[in-house]
C-alpha cells in the first residue's frame, strides 16, 4: 500500500485533508508516552529520541517503567512511560512537566494527567477507554466525554482501531496487527512535530530485516498515524523546534548502561589487557552484562555467574590473573557483594564494581532511580575498608567514568565503585562519538622483574605492584587475613596491623591529588553554592540558570570523585554563605560533607523514585539566596 | 625463594614454602600437603604456573604451604575465585583446597555450579565431618546423631556425601581417597592433576581434635578390608580381606554377596566403568554407606567433556571470525549515528 493508499484509509474514518496548517515554533517540548507494559511505551519513545536527535536536536529522556514485566492490562500499576524533552538548546533533564501525554488507556491517564502541564496537549487512545478499562482506573465517568479535561487540549484518537484499520489488507493476525499501534502513535507525534517520515522508515525496515511482513506493516501504521494526524483538523497547530546549536561531529543516541559498556570495552583496548565482567542479572544493571556479551570480538569475557557473590569473587579472580575485571549490580547485589569487596581491599588488586542504584532498602523499587547508596559505597564494610567511590552524572558521562574508574583501580591498585543509578542507567542521550586516539591513556604494567621483589612492597602513590600468576621466580600467597607490611605472608602483629590500617586508608586518601580541579558554573563567591552528585546534574543546572537569569547569586558544583572529596573542595566551600545538596535520599553527601569539613549544608531530598524537577531545585534557590 | 622454572628439574621441596605448617600435629592434612607437594614435580607443569586459591577453614591454610602462586579468599567462595581466575588465564593449572563445611555449607552454590559447567578445576575436599577452626561445630558430614558443640543432644541435620553431590552437579572426574593411604591417595589425585575439565576429589581425613576416629572402620588395617571397597576400573567390585565379597544387583537394589555362596559368582558382579557416560553407576556406589555397604574408594567417574574455558575460548574464535577483531572506531559508530556540521 502507498503513502496515500494509507491516507485514503485514514481519511475513510472520517478525517479529511484541510488547508496546511499554521507551525508554531518553540524552544523545548517534553513528551511523555504511558500505556500498559506491553504497549510498546519504551520502543515508541526511544524512537522517537532517535528520529529527534537524528533531526539536529539535543534531548534527554526517563523511561519509568513498573517492575512486573506485562501486569494485568489496564490497570493502574501496569503503566509504563518514557518522557523526552528536546529542544533548540542544550538539554539537560527529561523536562518537568509534559507538554504532551500520549495516554494509551484510562489508567495511564490517570495516574499522568497530573504532571501534564494546564493547557497541555492529552492525545488519548479512545478506544481503549472501554467500560472494563474505565473501572479497573477507578473512573466512574469516562474523562474525555465528562468534561473534566477541561484545561487540557484532548484528542480523542481510536489508535487501535486506525491501525487496524490501516493493516486490513496486511494479511496479519489481529495480535499481530496490534502491535503496531505504537507505530501509528509514533507517525501522528513525528507530524504534530513537523519531523519527516523516510528514515524512521528506513530504520523500521532495518530493525525488522528478518520479517519483512512486519516490518511493511508497521511502516504502513506509521503512515497512517502521520497521515492522519496531517489530514485531520484535529490539531489546529503544528509545532517546530528550532534544531539545538549542537558542537559538530557525529553522534548517536546512547544509554548510560551502553555508554558505560563502551567505555570498559575502551578501557580495555586502552591498555591492551583483557576485561572481564563477572556478573548477575539485576535491575536496573543488567543491560551493561547484555551489552558486553555481545563483545566477544574483543578480548572481552563475560561469565554470568550463579550469584552475586560468584560475580565479585570471579572477578577478583579474574584480576588476579591480569585482567581488567569488573563487576555490574545495583543496591541488594552490593549489599551482597560486601564481604568479597573487604578481601579485594585486602588483596589490593584492581577492580571496578559498577552499582546502578535503585530505591531501598531490600528490594525496594527496583525500576525507580534513587541515589541512596552513596554512604553504603564509601563506607559499607566490617573492618578499616576505604575504597575509592566515583559517581557519573549522566548517560554520556558513564563513559568517561568507567575509563576514570580503570584508571584508578590499576594505578592504585584497588577495587573502585562507580555509581550509576536507573535514571542514568536507562536513559538516553546524544554522545559525541569520540575519536578513539583522542581517549586517555591507560597503563598498566605487571611486574615480571624477581630480584628484591617483595608482595606488598609499595611504589609513590603506595600502590603494590601488580604480579600475575605464571610469572617465574615470584610466586607468593595473598589473601584476606592481615599481611605483614612488606612481604604479605601472615601477620599477627599488632603495630604492623595499625600501620596496614592506615597505609591503605592513605593509599585511598591520595588520590585526593590525582582529580582534576573542580569546575565550579557561576559565581566565584556568593550566596548560594550547590554541591550536586549523580543524575542529579541535569535539573541542578537548569534550575541554577534560570536563577542565575534572573540575578540569583548561586553556583554549581558536581562531584564526579565522592571517596576521597576533591583536595580543592574544602576552599570552594568557604566562598559561598549557604550550602545545598539536593540529593534523592535524605541526605548522604551532606552528611559527608559536614563531616569532612565542620560545615553546615542544606539538604534537599527527595526519595520518590523520580528524577527531581528543576522547578523544585529552582524554588529552593530562591528560598535561599 | 627458587628461581627455578623449568619444570622436568623440579622437586617435592621447591613446593614448599617458608612458612610454618600450622595445622595441628598429626592432623590428616599433612599428608594430604605431602603427596600434592610430591606430585606437582611430576605434572610438566613449570612451578609458576600453578596457582592454589582456598576459602576459610583449616584446610584452607593450604595454599601459604604452597611454594606457588596462592590466594586464601573467603568462607566457600574459591571456586568461584578460581573460576574467573582459570576463565582469565586458561594456560594456569587452578587448584582449590576446601573443606566440608567451606565446600557444602556456605559454598554450596559456588562448588556445584563449578562442575557444572566443567571448569578445569582441580577440587579437593578435605572432609572431617566437623568445623575444626571454629572448634568443633558439626558440618554437612557430620552424621545423625553426633555429639557435637552445637549438636550437644545429637545431630538431627541429615549429611550429604560430597561425591553423590559432585555427581549431582555434573562432575566430569570424580574421586574419593582416604588421608591415611598414602599409595592410594597419590593415584588418585594424580588422575585429577591429569583430568581436564572439574577434578573433584574427597579425601577422608581425620580431624584429631575435634572427631577423631571418624574413619578408624575404613583405616583401621584389621578390619578396613571388609569395610571399604577399592573401585578399579573395568574390573569388578570385589572386596573383603579374602577378596571374596562382592556387589551384585537385585533390579536396581544393590546387594552384599560372598562368592561362592547363594549361587554368586564373579561373573554375576557389578563391574566398574568410570568412563561410562551416564553417571548412575557412579552415583549407586556414592550412595553406598557403612556398615550396611561398604565404603568406596578410587575413580567413580573419569569422562571428557569439552570445558568451560576450552568452549569460552570457541566462543571468542567464532565471534572474531564473524565479525572481524572488534576496533574502537567500529564500536564506537555502530548503529544509529548522525553528524552535526
Amino acid at each position: 500500500m502507498s503513502v496515500e493508499a494509507a491516507t485514503a484509509a485514514t481519511a475513510e474514518s472520517g478525517a479529511r485533508r484541510g488547508e496546511p496548517r499554521p507551525v508554531e515554533e518553540l524552544d523545548s517540548v517534553t513528551i511523555r508516552f504511558v500505556g500498559d507494559s506491553g504497549d510498546g511505551m519504551q520502543l515508541t519513545g526511544n524512537e522517537f529520541s532517535r528520529a529527534i536527535a537524528k533531526a539536529g536536536h539535543d534531548f534527554a529522556t526517563h523511561p519509568d517503567y513498573p517492575s512486573e514485566i506485562r501486569a494485568p492490562t489496564g490497570t493502574l500499576f501496569g503503566v509504563s512511560g518514557y518522557q523526552i524533552q528536546f529542544a533548540s538548546r542544550a538539554v539537560f533533564t527529561s523536562g518537568d512537566a509534559p507538554d504532551v501525554l500520549v495516554a494509551m488507556n484510562p489508567a495511564a491517564l490517570k495516574t499522568n494527567l497530573s504532571d501534564v502541564k494546564r493547557g497541555g496537549i492529552v492525545i488519548a487512545n479512545s478506544g481503549a477507554f472501554t467500560d472494563n478499562n474505565l473501572a479497573k482506573a477507578g473512573y466512574k465517568a469516562n474523562p474525555l466525554d465528562d468534561g473534566s479535561l477541561g484545561d487540557y487540549r484532548v484528542y480523542k484518537i481510536d489508535i487501535a482501531e486506525l491501525t487496524a484499520h490501516a493493516l486490513k489488507a496486511s494479511g496479519l493476525s489481529k495480535k499481530e496487527v496490534g502491535r503496531c499501534k505504537n507505530y501509528y502513535a509514533l507517525g501522528l507525534m513525528l507530524s504534530l512535530y513537523s519531523r519527516p517520515l523516510e528514515k524512521e522508515e528506513e530504520d523500521i525496515r532495518h530493525k525488522f530485516a528478518k520479517k519483512p511482513e512486519v516490518a511493511e506493516a508497521n511502516v504502513l501504521a506509521l503512515r497512517a498515524g502521520y497521515a492522519y494526524a496531517d489530514a485531520t483538523e484535529m490539531f489546529v497547530t503544528s509545532y517546530k523546534v528550532r534544531t539545538a546549536d549542537i558542537a559538530p561531529g557525529t553522534y548517536r543516541s546512547l544509554t548510560g548502561n551502553h555508554a558505560a559498556a563502551l567505555g570498559f570495552v575502551a578501557a580495555s583496548e586502552l591498555a591492551g589487557v583483557p576485561l572481564f565482567l563477572g556478573s548477575y542479572p539485576i535491575t536496573p544493571a543488567t543491560d551493561i552484562l547484555h551489552e558486553l556479551s555481545a563483545l566477544k570480538h574483543f578480548n572481552v569475557t563475560t561469565f554470568q555467574a550463579e550469584d552475586e557473590i560468584a560475580g565479585i569473587c570471579s572477578t577478583i579472580g579474574a584480576a588476579y590473573g591480569g585482567a581488567l575485571g569488573m563487576t555490574t549490580t545495583s543496591g541488594p547485589g552490593m549489599a551482597l557483594k560486601t564481604e568479597a569487596l573487604g578481601l579485594a581491599v585486602m588483596l589490593e588488586l584492581p577492580l571496578v564494581i559498577v552499582n546502578v542504584q535503585r530505591g531501598g532498602p531490600s528490594t525496594g523499587l527496583p525500576t525507580k532511580i534513587e541515589q541512596s547508596d552513596l554512604l553504603q559505597a564509601v563506607y559499607g564494610r566490617n573492618g578499616e575498608c576505604p575504597i575509592p567511590v566515583i559517581a557519573a552524572n549522566s548517560p554520556a558521562d558513564c563513559f568517561d567514568c568507567a575509563i576514570e574508574a580503570f584508571r584508578l583501580a590499576v594505578k592504585y591498585m584497588t577495587p573502585v565503585i562507580f555509581l550509576s543509578d536507573g535514571g542514568i542507567g536507562n536513559a538516553a542521550e546524544p554522545w559525541r562519538i569520540p575519536d578513539p586516539a583522542a581517549l586517555p591513556k591507560l597503563e598498566v604494567k605487571y611486574r615480571t622483574e624477581p630480584e628484591g621483589f617483595q608482595a606488598y612492597a609499595r611504589d609513590g602513590n603506595l600502590a603494590r605492584a601488580w604480579v600475575r600468576p605464571g610469572t617465574p621466580g615470584m610466586e607468593h600467597r595473598v589473601g584476606g587475613l592481615e599481611k605483614d607490611f612488606l612481604t604479605g605472608n601472615i601477620s599477627h602483629d599488632p603495630v604492623n596491623h595499625q600501620r596496614m590500617v592506615e597505609v591503605r586508608a592513605a593509599k585511598v586518601a591520595g588520590i585526593a591529588q590525582d582529580i582534576p580541579p573542580l569546575k565550579v558554573e557561576g559565581p566565584e563567591q556568593g550566596d548560594l553554592l550547590i554541591v550536586g552528585w549523580g543524575s542529579t546534574y541535569g535539573s541542578i543546572v537548569q534550575a541554577c540558570e534560570k536563577a542565575a537569569a534572573e540575578g540569583r547569586s548561586v553556583a554549581h558544583v558536581h562531584l564526579r570523585h565522592l571517596n576521597p572529596l576533591p583536595s580543592d573542595l574544602g576552599d570552594i566551600l568557604k566562598r559561598y554563605k549557604t550550602i545545598l545538596v539536593p540529593e534523592m535520599n535524605l541526605g548522604q553527601l551532606a552528611r559527608l560533607l559536614r563531616e569532612h569539613y565542620l560545615r553546615e549544608v542544606v539538604t534537599l531530598s527527595k526519595v520518590q523514585g523520580k528524577p527531581f524537577k528543576v522547578s523544585e531545585i529552582y524554588d529552593r534557590i530562591l528560598e535561599l539566596c | 625463594m627458587s628461581n627455578l622454572s623449568t619444570a622436568s628439574l623440579l622437586t617435592k621441596k621447591d613446593f614448599e614454602s617458608n612458612q610454618d605448617v600450622r595445622w595441628c600435629p598429626g592432623c590428616g592434612d599433612y599428608a594430604v600437603l605431602a603427596q600434592i607437594q610430591k606430585l606437582m614435580p611430576q605434572l610438566g607443569i613449570p612451578r609458576e604456573n600453578f596457582a592454589f586459591i582456598s576459602g576459610i577453614g583449616c584446610s584452607s591454610r593450604f595454599p601459604y604451604y604452597m611454594e606457588t602462586y596462592g590466594m586464601h579468599g573467603i568462607h566457600g567462595r574459591a571456586p568461584a575465585i578460581a573460576s574467573g581466575l582459570k576463565l582469565a588465564r586458561p594456560e594456569l593449572s587452578v587448584w582449590v583446597v576446601t573443606g566440608d563445611g567451606d565446600a557444602l555449607a556456605i559454598g554450596g552454590n559456588h562448588f556445584i555450579h563449578a562442575m557444572r559447567r566443567n571448569v578445569d578445576l582441580k577440587i579437593i575436599l578435605l572432609n572431617n565431618r566437623i568445623y575444626g577452626l571454629t572448634k568443633g561445630q558439626y558440618s554437612p558430614t557430620s552424621e545423625l546423631g553426633m555429639k557435637t558443640k552445637t549438636t550437644p543432644l545429637g545431630n538431627i541435620d541429615r549429611p550429604f556425601s560430597p561425591t553423590a553431590v559432585a555427581l549431582g552437579a555434573g562432575a566430569t572426574f570424580v574421586a574419593r581417597t582416604v588421608d591415611s593411604d598414602q599409595t592410594h591417595m597419590a593415584g588418585v589425585l594424580k588422575r585429577a592433576a591429569e583430568h581436564k575439565g572439574t577434578a573433584f576429589v574427597e579425601v577422608f581425613q581425620n580431624c584429631i581434635v575435634f572427631n577423631d576416629g571418624a574413619y578408624d572402620a575404613i583405616t583401621d588395617k584389621s578390619v578396613r578390608d571388609d569395610a571399604r571397597l577399592m573401585l578399579e576400573h573395568g574390573k569388578p567390585l570385589v572386596f573383603g580381606k579374602n577378596k571374596d565379597k562382592g556387589i551384585r544387583l537385585r533390579g536396581l537394589e544393590p546387594e552384599v554377596v560372598t562368592i561362592g555362596e547363594h549361587a554368586a559368582s564373579e561373573a554375576d558382579l557389578v563391574m566398574h566403568d568410570e568412563s561410562a557416560e551416564h553417571s548412575g553407576l557412579a552415583f549407586f556406589l556414592a550412595q553406598f554407606d557403612a556398615p550396611k555397604f561398604p565404603v568406596p574408594l578410587g575413580v567413580f567417574r573419569a569422562v571428557r567433556q569439552p570445558t568451560y574455558e576450552e568452549m569460552n575460548t570457541q566462543l571468542h574464535t567464532d565471534a572474531a571470525a564473524r565479525k572481524g577483531r572488534g576496533t574502537l572506531a567500529g564500536l564506537f559508530s555502530s548503529g544509529d549515528t548522525w553528524t552535526i556540521k
